[in-house]
């Protein structure tokens, strides 16, 4: 063994060691000057730099959201407000079983069993001290439950908030429009600092249209937050504004009325004021409930919604396209009078059907049997088709169409509400621009007849067929609808009116035209012969009326027409135009009711009902 | 001259200077570590977001480490280099337990639970040098091949078994400790050049049996801002703790970084960040000079003791105290990888405390026990 063969020589040793110990002190020595200048390097050339991340990690400025400004009527009714609503939330990192806590909110009924699995992934997906909502608007009985279980559910609290409420629901569910969460599109159209703090916008109708009003703008707040982000202490805030009133042209009861008299009934019903263009009602239905759709809705109840096929969604008083059928007749006569080509005392004779000459194609009347001879009250009063169909052909497309346009017929009328559609009036022109096949580009004169009677490729809205008939009633005046009455400064209590817009009126029309159309339109309310007097004889005013029914589909020729063998919703649509009180028109009204077979009686009560609402609230003592 | 105050004085002094004796304490070692623990105490305090319960465990482990070190400072070094084997096989057997049934914190198999839970890698700590100072003091020295092999079997076989737990930093520290003791027992230099050359060869062949996370922590030293708020955060946020303290710093429990949360491990291996950022250039510079006067001290030790196990053994200590200072300080300013060594004498938790103390025991014993050691010797 090595051990052995050497001595141990203990000086030697000791010197061989103190050597080494000196080395390792300069070691020791190199390495901590190392770390002093490391220090140097941070602390002192570094600072600013390192100083302003340290301010950058622990304020973080929030924005404040402004509280949404409410929704009037035209006499200050809330249609749109914020209401404290209670949500049930969950701090996963205060629950000390979550299970456990998960199964007495179960055992209570303020969870359904069948909801805790969505509930768990969504406790997974947020951060231990986050609050995740679980169940939210809370009745006062579900409220009332938690209290008396509170003891037992730690880490579960109840929370308030302002939730977007709509007292009257469905009533006016396509007017006002619904509040939802904000998405990436909104994101793109929208000032993202200035919705910093929101998490709802307005989608549709008026909550989109005057968002930017509704909205305000969010205050500011800087908070001290700590590595995982949770606020430990506001420094500095500066309040928000909070968004202006919108006071609605609408009238609630008008508006009520119109919801009532469409009842379950596929429709719109649009009612705007002569004078200014103020719309008055905006009813489609059916309706959804914008509560719910506010509150947050499951993409499987959003998609049931979208699938109905009643299409509840669709704003049929907005979006809706259907040939006007004989509503347009007033119009259709009054171009004529204009251009010269028809007087009031014009008799056409209607054996029932009507053919072009060198032609034995009919073109049927709705009165098989015909309707005699006709003249131009006649011709309004019992919409007579063949009448129309020699007033038309006379007249001429072009003439006809242009007419049409001046009232602004088959063009969105500029309403303040998003996504207003077009609509059709056909010319040869558009045909010649529509269609590819030279064939389908030609213009038959037979298509001019029955254009002349509202049908064919014609599309209107309910709400330009309203705005059209107020033009009726103001004699050519025209103004823009506008669902806009004035908005209202919410801390100062300032309301700044809206002023209507005037479109170019038809003033070329003599005035004894316009008595004459207008006089038709009395006459089918309250003529001897009027289509629809049976229901105009109940209206304690003077009023003026249309009634029109649109061909869903056409009947091939000679097939007698059976509405019971034909499926419901390939029924006729029932079309009425009204206007009042005669001698100073208040209110004009459109009223579609899909499949409703009969403008006369069906569309009809729903118009006049809805006038008389109107009209009735303004008379004295009402 | 002597007035009677100054001898009524001069009598207390006497007292204390008995008492220090009586119980074998080195006075010069004891304020420097006093002073340590002191300064440490009130940085804890603010570190640990001003936690009393965190203060009563600190308090407690001050006191179990305080007594070990009286213990171990009455111990004369001849015991300890009888007991040094039994300690080191006694480890060892530690350490195989612990890979069979270890309890899992922090994703490694570290501890031990027998009532109270400790880590048996911090008896290598001792273990090591005892033995390596044993066989060195039996043995002439320069160490000849076979002892360097020999000492070498020493260190790596607990050094192995350390780092597949994986604890990668305490395996780190056995190396250097070991090292240290075959180093100032005489090592020949072209071993030292030649096991450099060694450890530079080897790098690449480390890589491939580093453990992921070991991996990503050296390329985030390189890099912090490549994962920032993965593997680079620690990194990033101590230097942002360290750098705005600036040279005065930012004032005690007025640190955003980590009163805030934002600086991870704040109380434990990252506690030197707060210091930095609380009592900035300053603060850090007075830790360090406190602990290069205790290291110092060490050193002094180990150049009067009187026979090689001693010396040895007291270098070795000394040193290593030193390298734990320098490893965390540089690692928590991001002078080298992240390894999961915290401040000595500061950081909270773990069993280091106790080992820590025991071995300034040893020290003062060795440097007490000289001329009594020289009377007694069998």
């Amino acid at each position: 063994m090595a051990y052995g063969a050497r001595i141990k020589d203990h000086g030697a040793e000791q010197r061989l060691f103190l050597a080494r110990l000196i080395v390792a002190l300069v070691f020791i020595i190199t390495l901590a000057l190392v770390v002093v200048t490391r220090l140097v390097q941070l602390q002192v050339v570094q600072y600013d730099d390192y100083s302003a991340q340290s301010q950058g990690n622990r304020i973080r400025i929030q924005a404040v959201p402004p509280t949404r400004g409410l929704i009037l009527d035209r006499n200050g009714r809330v249609l749109a407000d914020n209401q404290a609503s209670f949500d049930l939330v969950l701090t996963p990192e205060q629950v000390p079983d979550l299970a456990d806590t998960l199964g007495r909110l179960v055992a209570t009924g303020l969870l359904a069993a069948d909801e805790l699995a969505e509930i768990r992934t969504e406790i997974g997906a947020h951060r231990r001290y986050e609050a995740v909502t679980i169940r939210g608007h809370l009745s006062d009985l579900d409220v009332a439950r938690f209290a008396v279980n509170r003891p037992y559910l730690e880490g579960v609290e109840i929370r308030g908030r302002l939730s977007r409420s709509y007292p009257y629901g469905g009533a006016l569910a396509h007017a006002l429009g619904y509040v939802s969460g904000l998405n990436a599109a909104d994101l793109k159209e929208v000032d993202p600092v200035a919705y910093a703090g929101t998490a709802q916008i307005g989608k549709v109708s008026v909550e989109r249209s005057f968002e930017e009003a509704l909205h305000g703008a969010p205050g500011q707040e800087q908070v001290l937050v700590n590595a995982r982000g949770r606020s430990l202490q506001t420094l500095e805030r500066s309040a928000a504004r909070p968004g202006d009133d919108i006071m609605l042209a609408l009238d609630l009861d008008t508006q009520l009325a119109a919801y009532e008299g469409l009842g379950s009934r596929r429709g719109a019903v649009v009612a705007i004021d002569p004078k200014n263009g103020e719309v008055l009602a905006f009813v489609s239905t059916p309706a959804f409930d914008p509560n719910v759709i506010s509150a947050g809705l499951s993409r499987k109840a959003y998609n049931a919604l979208q699938e109905d096929i009643d299409k509840p969604l669709f704003n049929r008083a907005l979006r809706g396209t259907y040939p006007p059928g004989s509503t347009v007749k007033p119009i259709v006569a009054l171009a004529a009078l204009h251009h010269g080509t028809l007087t009031p005392a014009d008799h056409v004779y209607c054996g029932g059907s009507y053919s072009l000459p060198g032609s034995s194609h009919r073109y049927r009347d709705w009165k098989p049997e015909g309707h005699g001879s006709v003249n131009l009250q006649s011709g309004i009063e019992q919409s007579c088709d063949v009448y129309f169909y020699q007033v038309a052909r006379e007249l001429g497309i072009d003439r006809l169409s242009g007419f049409m346009r001046e009232f602004g017929l088959g063009a969105a009328t500029g309403l303040d509400m998003p996504g207003e559609k077009g609509g059709l009036v056909p010319s040869p022109e558009w045909k010649r621009g529509a269609f590819k096949r030279a064939a389908l580009q030609v213009w038959f004169p037979g298509e001019t007849l029955i254009t002349g009677i509202g049908q064919g490729y014609m599309l209107v809205t309910p709400v330009q067929l309203a705005h059209a008939t107020a033009t009726i009633a103001a004699r050519g005046t025209r103004f823009r609808p506008s669902m806009l009455l004035a908005t209202r400064d919410p801390l100062t209590g300032a309301i700044a009116p809206a002023t209507p817009a005037v479109l170019p009126a038809i003033d070329a029309v003599k005035a004894g035209d316009w008595d004459a159309i207008i006089e038709g339109m009395h006459g089918v309310l309250q003529g001897a012969r009027g289509t629809a007097r049976a229901v105009g004889a109940l209206v304690p005013f003077q009023v003026a009326g249309k009634s029109g029914t649109a061909q869903v589909f056409t009947v091939a020729q000679s097939q007698k027409y059976k509405a019971m063998d034909v499926a419901e919703r390939m029924r006729d649509h029932a079309l009425f135009v009204a206007f009042g009180p005669l001698d100073d028109p208040k209110i004009a009204v459109a009223v579609v009711v899909e499949n409703g077979e009969s403008g006369s009686k069906v569309a009809a009560p729903i118009a006049l009902k809805v006038m008389t609402t109107y009209l009735r609230a303004g008379l004295p003592g009402a | 001259m002597n007035t009677p105050r100054d001898s009524e004085r001069d009598s207390r002094l006497d007292i204390l200077g008995r008492l220090l004796r009586w119980a074998h304490l080195d006075p010069p070692m004891l304020t420097g570590i006093l002073a340590i623990l002191t300064f440490a105490t009130v940085v804890l305090f603010s570190a640990s977001g001003q936690s009393w319960g965190m203060m009563q465990a600190h308090a407690v482990k001050v006191a179990v480490a305080m007594a070990a070190m009286l213990v171990a400072a009455r111990v004369d070094p001849a015991w300890l280099r009888r007991g040094a084997p039994w300690l080191y096989l006694a480890g060892l057997g530690l350490l195989v337990l612990v890979l069979v049934t270890g309890d899992i914190a922090k994703g490694g198999q570290r501890w031990i639970d027998v009532g109270v839970r400790f880590q048996p890698s911090e008896i290598m700590k001792l273990a090591v040098p005892l033995t390596l100072a044993r066989v060195l003091h039996e043995r002439p020295l320069p160490p000849s091949l076979a002892l360097i092999t020999g000492c070498l079997a020493i260190i790596l076989v607990p050094t192995l078994l350390i780092a597949v737990q994986p604890d990668l930093g305490t395996a780190v520290l056995i190396v250097l400790t070991g090292g240290t003791a075959i180093f100032l027992a005489g090592l020949g230099w072209r071993y030292i050049t030649g096991a450099l050359a060694l450890v530079l060869a080897a790098m690449p062949a480390l890589w491939f049996v580093m453990h992921d996370y070991q991996r990503k922590r050296v390329l985030t030293l390189l890099d912090p801002d490549s994962d920032p708020l993965g593997a680079g955060y620690h990194i990033i946020q101590s230097k942002i703790a360290i750098g705005s303290g600036g040279v005065f710093g930012k004032g005690w429990l007025n640190g955003s970084q980590g009163q805030l949360e934002f600086l991870p491990e704040r109380s434990t291996d990252f506690i030197f960040a707060v210091i930095g950022e609380e009592w900035g250039l300053m603060g850090a510079l007075a830790l360090l000079v406190l602990y290069l006067f205790v290291v110092g001290r060490g050193l002094y030790i180990a150049a009067t003791a009187p026979d090689t196990f001693t010396r040895v053994l007291a270098g070795s200590l000394s040193i290593t105290f030193f390298f734990y200072v320098f490893v965390n300080s540089a690692m928590v300013t991001g002078l080298i990888p992240v390894v999961g060594v915290p401040l000595p004498l500061v950081s909270a938790g773990g069993t280091s405390m106790v080992t820590l103390l025991t071995g300034f025991g040893i020290l003062m014993s060795i440097h007490t026990h000289r001329r009594l050691g020289d009377a007694v010797r069998r």
